[in-house]
């Protein structure tokens, strides 16, 4: 019972210290969000889905520090015409963004949609409630309940270019909830960037609506912040013949938890959701992922690649759950580990859970260092010690990196991690 | 050119002595073949003189030209100008062929001092020596040997040495797994490279390599030494009656 009550005095302390935004449509989602909360309580180690990733940062009440990084390497996506977002240690900063107005598409803040006619109601607060079983996840519950922005985007056509949400980090003691939702009606199309460490805490729900033979692209780079955290959740659902695409680059940052939830819920559509992370020292990602068949036909494939050093810490969880009648389901799941010494681990939890009998579903997870024979092979063309590493490194993360359609992205993403490479030369 | 003086090899792991003293001099433009049966350390050899780990130098010597091998990182060595086509090339997955053979030409080229070929040479340069030895287009952009055959995985290896112009080039085995077209074709590309400034090391178990690139000495191996040297009669010899009347000869 001790447990059980430390576990309400850390939730009790937390809601405490935070004050839902002024009554809204989103009020209703916002307490219920509060209830669930309170009957899960914020997660503990001991709890099974945190036990590789302490989650104590996350829960206690002030976030740490965390210094904000000059960077100097060119703004992400920069060479992309799109319509950008900016939100400046969660405030939102119209001198920086663009004109929200896009053919095909509507564009508003949470913080500014005041219209009690609002389409978010079935979105917000409505995927994440339902992505709370068979696992609860708490965070995103505090999210829902806690939001103080975030962007509502209802997707009808196909817009020109894509959306690109920036997150800049200044204060060395922000501590952010964002919470964004996307609705694809049918047949609708988009893609949405998003870059930036956004705060020197952050807790982050984007829940993505997309309707049958709609199509979602996103990318998405958590900054090169070493000292930040980071709670992310993504809730999804899929109608038939509908495609989800996701791949989230991280580099540096004490810790990150990216969640991805995924339901299938109509025949003939497609997952993919791939990482690619680079970590040096004090470092630890956790990428947990959970997608659930329930429609026939579909797609899902999980990539994940994780280059650990100096004792870095790489964390998947990574579930394909297939329900009866989900037949002819196609799962594929593989995430890897490359170390580059001896400190550095990597955790890996793979699970399929599978009531069909009629499917394919593959997962693999591997854990390994450079491997010595293609080193001297290049080594022996002249090829330098740590420019051959580097080599490697990055042909080790490419399976991830291709999962990004757009040509263009995948090669400044593949740039950017040989530049983190680079700089970390001996 | 090639200059080993007493070479002496133990496994790094292990009390093992592999080579007990090989002394061997290979000059600028001329062809040796070392031949032997299995276990005599020819391939150590190969490894050893381009550094590859494992292996402990337990005495004498390595040069090209004035530089001691022995003493330097492979990508040094290779700089200097060795070259090793393995008998088994490597395959690197997620690494295109043509980044491997640009970085590598850069990389010597960075080296020594010279100024990096532009992309645009290169791929001039690289099309041209890819043709001689009937590499396609889409052999060059697949990842480094992935997929290859057995030839075209030796193609390769003399692609690479077509492009780095090493001046001193070890085949360690290069006629093992190619058909008689396909040796052929790579014991062509490999005269092509046959010049004044040039030496070679040809590592072979059997005599019919020797007749498409005509070593200008023989010697045989035997276990961890170099036993007896001759002409190119020797490897005629060693094809008619095998190893063992000259290793009684030698006893």
């Amino acid at each position: 019972m001790a447990d059980a009550a430390l576990k309400t005095d850390t939730t009790e302390a937390m809601i405490a210290s935070l004050s839902m935004p002024t009554a809204t449509w989103a009020q209703p989602a916002r307490e219920d969000a509060l209830t669930r909360l309170r009957s899960m309580g914020l997660p503990e180690r001991r709890d099974e889905y945190w036990k590789f990733t302490r989650p104590d940062t996350l829960t206690q009440v002030a976030a740490p520090k965390a210094t904000a990084l000059a960077d100097d390497d060119a703004p992400m996506f920069d060479g992309v015409d799109r319509l950008r977002i900016v939100f400046v240690d969660g405030v939102f900063d119209a001198e920086a963004s663009d004109d929200l107005r896009l053919e095909g598409i509507t564009i508003e803040r949470l913080a500014a949609a005041d219209s009690d006619l609002h389409w978010a109601k079935g979105v917000y607060g409505v995927l994440e409630a339902n992505g709370q079983t068979p696992v609860a996840r708490p965070l995103a519950a505090l999210n829902t309940a806690f939001a103080t922005d975030g962007v509502l985007i209802h997707v009808t056509g196909k817009p020109s270019k894509p959306v690109n949400v920036i997150y800049i980090h200044k204060s060395d003691t922000s501590d952010v909830i964002l919470h964004s939702c996307i609705k694809m009606d049918a047949g609708a199309e988009m893609t949405l960037l998003e870059n930036g460490a956004a705060a020197a805490r952050f807790n982050h729900v984007l829940e993505v609506e997309i309707a049958d033979g709609a199509s979602f692209h996103h990318i998405r780079s958590q900054g090169r912040d070493h000292e930040r955290r980071a709670a992310t959740h993504i809730f999804t659902r899929l109608g038939a013949e509908s495609a989800f695409r996701s791949f989230t680059m991280t580099m540096n940052g004490q810790l990150t938890r990216n969640d991805c939830v995924i339901e299938l819920t109509g025949d003939d559509a497609i997952a993919h959701v791939a990482g690619a992370c680079v970590g040096d020292g004090d470092f630890h990602h956790d990428d947990t992922i959970f997608i659930t068949h329930d429609a026939v036909n579909c797609n899902s494939r999980q990539v994940f690649k994780k280059v650990l050093r100096n004792g870095a810490v790489g964390v998947f969880q990574g579930k394909i759950l297939v329900k009866a009648g989900a037949q002819k389901t196609d799962g594929y799941q593989i995430s890897q580990s490359l170390l580059l010494d001896g400190d550095s681990q990597f955790l890996a939890k793979p699970e399929l859970e599978i009531y069909a009998d009629d499917v394919a579903c593959s997962h693999g997870s591997t854990s390994g260092a450079i491997d010595e024979d293609a080193l001297f092979y290049l080594r022996s063309r002249g090829v330098s010690e740590v420019e051959a590493t580097n080599l490697l490194t990055l042909a080790f993360l490419a399976e991830a990196v291709d999962e990004i359609a757009h040509e263009d992205l995948r090669e400044d993403m593949t740039a950017r991690l040989g530049a983190w490479l680079t700089r970390r030369r001996g | 050119m090639l200059s080993i003086k007493n070479l002496q090899v133990k496994l790094e792991d292990e009390d093992k002595q592999i080579l007990k003293g090989v002394d061997l001099e290979v000059e600028a433009g001329k062809v040796h073949a070392i031949m032997g049966p299995n276990g005599s350390g020819k391939s150590t050899l190969s490894y050893v003189l381009s550094g590859k780990g494992g292996y402990e130098v337990t005495g004498g010597s390595a040069t090209l030209g004035d530089i001691d091998l022995l003493d330097m990182e492979p990508e040094e060595r290779a700089a200097a100008g060795l070259f090793l086509a393995f008998q088994y090339p490597v395959e690197i997955p997620g690494v295109g062929n043509m980044t491997f053979l640009r970085t590598a030409v850069n990389a010597q080229r960075k080296a020594r001092g010279e100024e990096e070929m532009s992309a645009a040479e290169f791929l001039k340069v690289v099309r041209a020596k890819a043709k001689d030895l009937k590499i396609d287009a889409e052999m060059l952009k697949r990842p480094v040997n992935m997929g290859f055959s057995g030839g075209e995985k030796k193609r390769n290896e003399i692609l690479q040495m077509a492009m780095l112009e090493p001046k001193m080039c070890i085949l360690d085995e290069t006629d093992s797994g190619l058909d008689v077209d396909a040796m052929k074709l790579v014991a062509e590309g490999v005269n092509a490279l046959r010049t004044e400034g040039r030496g070679f090391l040809v590592i072979t178990h059997y005599q019919r390599l020797l007749d498409h690139i005509k070593p200008d000495v023989v010697h045989i191996m035997a276990n961890g030494r170099i036993v007896k040297t001759g002409g190119p009669e020797l490897a005629l010899e060693v094809e008619n009656n095998g190893y063992a009347d000259i290793l009684a000869e030698v006893a």
